[in-house]
């Protein structure tokens, strides 16, 4: 049985400009030690899935809309604020974006891992101590029967990130969230963060759900893979699938982005265009205004949904786009005239 | 922390001494004298009371002089009270007036203070709309308007509560609450406002993902950084009672200081007016040092320079 089953998630959130759409139907599941990557662009749903997970998303204006999560047979989404609590932390914990702001200023770094393992077990101070020291070893951090009792702007970024990670891994979770936990850091920085996170994850058989927007990242770390656009996963598979066999022409374009895979002194490919207004509802693929691929036809139906294509290799097919052939003949033949970037669409 | 509170004394003494030359000799600038009145005094008679209170000699040296007495704690006569020295008074009126702005302030932070957690906790709810509002009217009217409202209604009208004089308990509450009430509104917002910077911290968010009671995310991770706007707003607080008390303790016939800083400046008494600006000015001095250490006190990223 998978260690999360995630079913038909949907989050929303009700502004004044309107109802954004942020997820809309994300179905996915991770098993015990597994890594599970959600790559996808600023806006395209990754975080806002994971805080829905642990129901961290300010209400209002967010509502999780509809949806399963079941986690060891209970369903997250559904569970009473104090039940939660005890899987907060415990069970499942998360690692965030910014380690400058994730720590709180005010407390000793000893007094949050204290309280990380007070919150849900009966160890008295000098125990919890012992074992936060233990953890910061762990993790990297030099001297760490001295450091623990600082205070986090006395630790670099780098080693605010190793505390956090310290601090969610105190518990021994059976689930931890990385929510682009390199993204604020500098790249030499980046490599360590990520190997810690691996090395810990394998001692302690932890399945790990890595968010990130660095193909590179997925492609390194990752057993599974969620590519994520517009609140919706377009394609999943294993991380062979999803980077040889791409079958999504965003997951294509995305591909193509890579600086890494392209020839030097060749111009950075960019995939033209903005993300769709999540406001607005999506008729189609919601990728289709910037897919560069040639289309028999317009489509105007619903939102494509997953299908397997063999190997628990799925994509959202649209069925009117022909993404067969290799992405650079097509950007080479300059046959990308029919992109319709927002806005210019509605001319005629 | 010993080298800052001395460095911080230091410069609160220049502040002082600044004030009292300032006070001094704005004073002496005034037209008039503590000793003209509308009877005529015989020149001889002015003359001799003018060398007992050394307004014969020239200016800077009564500055010197008063200077020389204020450092050995002695600010003179008054000028228009008879055998009255100016630490008679303040000997006399100080702890009225201390008291008096001790209960305002302990009144105005255990009003004030829960009150703005309990609205940021509780934001758009009544819990917050409530408070907040009142504390909007609260800032909104004047001392003036708020004492004689407050003695028409409980005083007069009510008649629960004694409207003037000082000689007891009952005596003390409506002149501490109409001088506290304000700072209780202020208070509310700014400690409003803090709690709320405090919870929207992505640190907060972390102690959720960690399982915290939201009670202790209240207690143990905001409340520190929440109360800093409070804790701040202390010495301009401070300064507002003891100019509030000026009108208070008129209002309601408080022999606090005040009436006499009042009555000073009415009959030009040069030495009580001197007195009485410099034992303010040394209070708000204290104020702002102790506001300076509790700050940095409670907030781990601000040092000791």
């Amino acid at each position: 049985m998978a260690l999360l089953e995630v079913e038909d998630l949907a989050t929303h959130f009700h502004t004044r400009e309107g109802t954004v759409r942020a997820v809309d139907g994300v179905s996915f599941s991770i098993d015990k030690g597994e890594t599970l990557g959600i790559v996808g662009e600023s806006g395209s749903g990754k975080s806002v899935t994971c805080y829905s997970l642990m129901r961290l998303i300010p209400e209002p204006p967010g509502r999780i809309e509809r949806g399963v999560a079941r986690f060891d047979g209970q369903d997250l989404l559904q569970m009473s604020k104090s039940d939660l609590r005890h899987v907060r932390g415990d069970r499942i914990s998360m690692i965030f974006q910014d380690p400058m702001t994730s720590l709180n200023p005010y407390l000793r770094i000893s007094t949050q891992l204290i309280e990380a393992q007070q919150t849900h077990r009966d160890i008295d101070n000098k125990a919890a101590l012992f074992k936060a020291i233990e953890g910061l070893e762990e993790v990297g951090i030099p001297d760490a029967a001295n450091r623990v009792k600082s205070y986090p702007h006395e630790f670099s970024g780098g080693m605010r990130q190793r505390v956090m990670i310290a601090m969610a891994l105190i518990n021994e979770p059976d689930l931890l969230i990385a929510d682009e936990p390199t993204t604020a850091l500098d790249v030499t920085v980046q490599a360590q963060i990520l190997d810690i996170i691996k090395q810990r994850q394998e001692r302690l058989g932890t399945a790990v759900i890595l968010v990130t927007h660095d193909l590179g990242v997925v492609a390194g770390n990752c057993d599974k893979v969620n590519v994520m656009y517009a609140g919706q996963i377009v394609e999943s598979g294993s991380a062979e699938q999803v980077f040889y066999e791409a079958k999504h022409a965003y997951t294509r374009s995305l591909q193509k982005t890579i600086p890494s895979l392209q020839e030097k002194g060749q111009e950075l490919y960019t995939i033209p265009g903005l993300p769709p207004d999540l406001t607005k509802p999506i008729n189609g693929c919601a990728f289709h205004p910037r897919c560069p691929f040639p289309k028999t036809g317009a489509a105007e139906t619903g939102r494509p949904t997953l299908k397997d294509v063999g190997d628990g290799h799925c994509f959202a097919d649209c069925g009117y786009c022909d993404s067969s052939g290799s992405i650079e003949d097509v950007l080479a033949k300059g046959d990308t005239d029919d992109i319709q970037l927002p806005g210019e669409g509605v001319k005629a | 922390m010993l080298k800052f509170v001395a460095g911080r004394l230091l410069q609160g003494i220049l502040v002082l001494l600044a004030i009292y030359a300032v006070t001094f000799f704005l004073v002496a600038a005034t037209p008039g004298s503590p000793f003209s009145s509308e009877r005529a005094i015989r020149p001889e008679i002015l003359a001799q009371i003018e060398a007992f209170y050394g307004y014969d000699k020239p200016v800077f040296e009564r500055f010197m002089t008063s200077l020389g007495n204020a450092l050995s704690g002695e600010f003179g006569p008054s000028a228009v009270y008879a055998n009255r020295s100016v630490t008679d008074i303040i000997a006399e009126s100080f702890p009225v007036s201390l008291k008096l702005g001790a209960l305002s302030l302990l009144l105005a932070m255990a009003l004030g203070i829960p009150a703005g957690i309990i609205a940021a906790v509780k934001r758009n709810t009544w819990l917050d709309y409530v408070p907040m509002s009142a504390a909007m009217v609260g800032i909104c009217l004047p001392t003036f308007v708020m004492g004689p409202m407050l003695a028409l209604v409980f005083g007069i009208i009510l008649k629960l509560l004694p409207v003037a004089g000082w000689f007891g308990p009952e005596f003390w509450i409506l002149p501490a609450a109409t001088l506290g009430l304000v700072y209780a509104a202020y208070f509310a917002r700014l400690t409003r406002g803090g709690m709320l910077e405090m919870l929207n911290q992505d640190w907060v968010r972390t102690a959720r993902a960690k399982g915290v009671k939201e009670t202790t995310i209240i207690w143990r991770h905001c409340l520190k950084g929440g109360l800093m706007p409070a804790v701040t707003f202390l010495g301009p607080a401070l300064a507002g009672i003891i100019s509030g008390s000026f009108v208070v303790e008129t209002i309601f016939q408080v022999p606090g200081l005040g009436q006499w800083f009042v009555r000073g400046a009415l009959n030009r008494d040069d030495f009580l007016i001197l007195g009485l600006t410099v034992l303010f000015a040394t209070l708000i001095v204290i104020m702002n040092l102790l506001v300076d250490i509790v700050q940095v006190a409670l907030n781990p990223r601000l040092k000791y320079e």
